[in-house]
């Protein structure tokens, strides 16, 4: 058996992930984050706050949230079966971010948590910008030409 | 003794075997059986690799003591884990007065150290060595894959790391001897994912245990119990496959180390246990005290390790594994 023969081996006894129950499970939770977020929103805004402040403090409130419960060990639990539900939200972004810095505590603040806060955020920090930027000129392009 | 079994012409006997797990382990089906567990992971250290060297250290400390030796009587520290640099072993064994080796040979580890302190044993260089190993959950996820909070999905395939440290005192004394060693052959058969080890690691006991029952034309039938460690539930039904197809079939009287720390579905493990430890503790939990009491006379134990690192990885590279097997037999009365 050659290598790519045993590669077809492998990949066709292997058990995939359940696709649909994750799926599923990825639905309710996002969803019951987005509807958590949407909450907040109303929330801050039946307070007397306008609209755009209260839907920034309706993110920060979410990332609060999950850094704390990353920060209690709760999230990765919650992940573990939500998936897609915890990471695509901007919650997944946050606990990337804490949890990468609570690991790297015992190497010091300086060699550990700084160096090794954006580990895993880092691809998505350094490509969204670049793709902003990209976004932007483009934007200004077809609106100088266009206008 | 290239492509060889070596025959152990003065068989190395354990003396002493002591282990060391964590609370996930404790609680497992295995769990009354070891020597010592901690319900803290962090074994009141305050880093997990500081943890694991705690353990290596209880696991050896507890050993000697067993088997009645003191430091100054062992001859050499066979002893590995799976941190860069070992230094799970180099610092969880810097209290004992005895010359150390360090070894890397992933989750294969447990039976490298048995397996070359019995070949200096055999040829009268050493006449009592100490085999350690340890790996820790914590400690290896940090190294190998995420932040332990990180929230991400495991697929089916994936290992779940041992967080547990074994200790083998080996001299002149003892029911269980070592009678033949057949070290492996690093083997890569393509296999990329690090979530399906079981599948890097079979084709390397595959190897191994092909070339033994070859030379030796023993059957598996010769033997109460092959047990490999730790190819999971993935690599264990590959493993059991494959051989079949070569006509050599173990399927009644096959085990794996990685099925037999967690209850994998209790315990949310997916195919099993992995990590240096985990081979080290069944065996030294279970199977060994088995062979003690008489109720397996001749067992193989096939050490199966994957050779990777989070570097290799990322450059595409592939999972390199190798498997090393240890011939033990009952010599009681």
């Amino acid at each position: 058996m050659d290598k790519q023969e045993y590669k077809e081996y492998v990949e066709g006894r292997m058990k995939k992930s359940p696709i649909l129950k994750n799926c599923f499970h990825a639905f309710l939770m996002g969803g019951a984050i987005c509807t958590l977020g949407q909450a907040f929103l109303e929330l801050y805004m039946v307070l007397g706050v306008e609209r755009a402040t209260a839907s920034t403090l309706a993110s920060i409130t979410l990332i609060f949230l999950a850094i704390l419960l990353t920060g209690l060990g709760v999230f990765d639990n919650i992940a573990r079966l939500a998936g897609a539900g915890t990471i695509v939200p901007i919650t997944g972004f946050a606990n990337s971010v804490a949890s990468s810095a609570l690991d790297t505590k015992s190497e010091g603040y300086v060699l550990g948590v700084g160096a090794k806060i954006f580990t895993i955020a880092g691809p998505v920090i350094l490509f969204g910008t670049m793709s902003g930027v990209l976004y932007g000129v483009i934007y200004y392009l077809v609106t100088a030409l266009g206008g | 003794m290239k492509d060889k079994i070596i025959y152990l012409a003065r068989e190395p006997k354990i003396s002493a075997c002591y282990t060391v797990v964590g609370s996930k382990e404790s609680n497992g089906p295995l769990g009354q059986l070891f020597d010592e567990h901690c319900d803290d992971d962090k074994f009141s250290k305050d880093s997990w690799e500081k943890a694991e060297s705690e353990m290596q250290k209880r696991a050896f400390a507890g050993a000697l003591k067993k088997s009645g030796f003191i430091d100054t009587d062992v001859d050499i520290l066979l002893a590995g884990d799976l941190l860069n640099q070992c230094v799970g072993s180099a610092y969880g064994l810097l209290d004992f007065d005895i010359p150390y080796l360090g070894l890397y040979g992933a989750c294969s580890t447990c039976a490298e150290g048995l397996a070359i302190g019995a070949c200096l044993y055999s040829g009268n260089i050493i006449d009592l060595y100490g085999a350690v190993t340890s790996s820790h959950y914590c400690s290896s996820e940090r190294q190998f894959r995420y932040p332990l909070e990180y929230g991400g999905q495991r697929t089916p395939t994936a290992q779940w790391t041992t967080t547990g440290a074994g200790a083998y005192v080996v001299g002149s004394e003892g029911k269980v001897a070592i009678s033949q060693v057949l070290f492996g052959k690093a083997i890569d058969m393509g296999i990329t994912d690090i979530n399906n080890m079981g599948a890097a690691m079979a084709p390397a006991a595959i190897d191994t245990i092909t070339r033994y029952f070859e030379e030796t034309g023993h059957s598996p039938k010769d033997f109460d119990l092959i047990v490999t460690g730790d190819l999971g539930y993935e690599g264990s039904e590959i493993l059991k496959d494959l051989l079949l197809g070569k006509g050599i079939d173990i399927t009644n009287n096959h085990t794996d180390c990685g099925l037999m720390i967690f209850d994998r579905e209790r315990q949310d493990v997916h195919a099993g246990g992995s990590g240096c430890g985990c081979s080290a503790v069944v065996m030294g939990a279970s199977v060994i005290p088995r062979i003690e009491r008489g109720e397996l006379k001749k067992v193989l134990f096939i050490g199966t390790g994957a050779l990777m690192s989070p570097m290799t990885l990322f450059q595409g590279g592939s999972i390199p594994a190798i498997a090393h097997l240890v011939r033990l037999e009952y010599r009681g009365e």
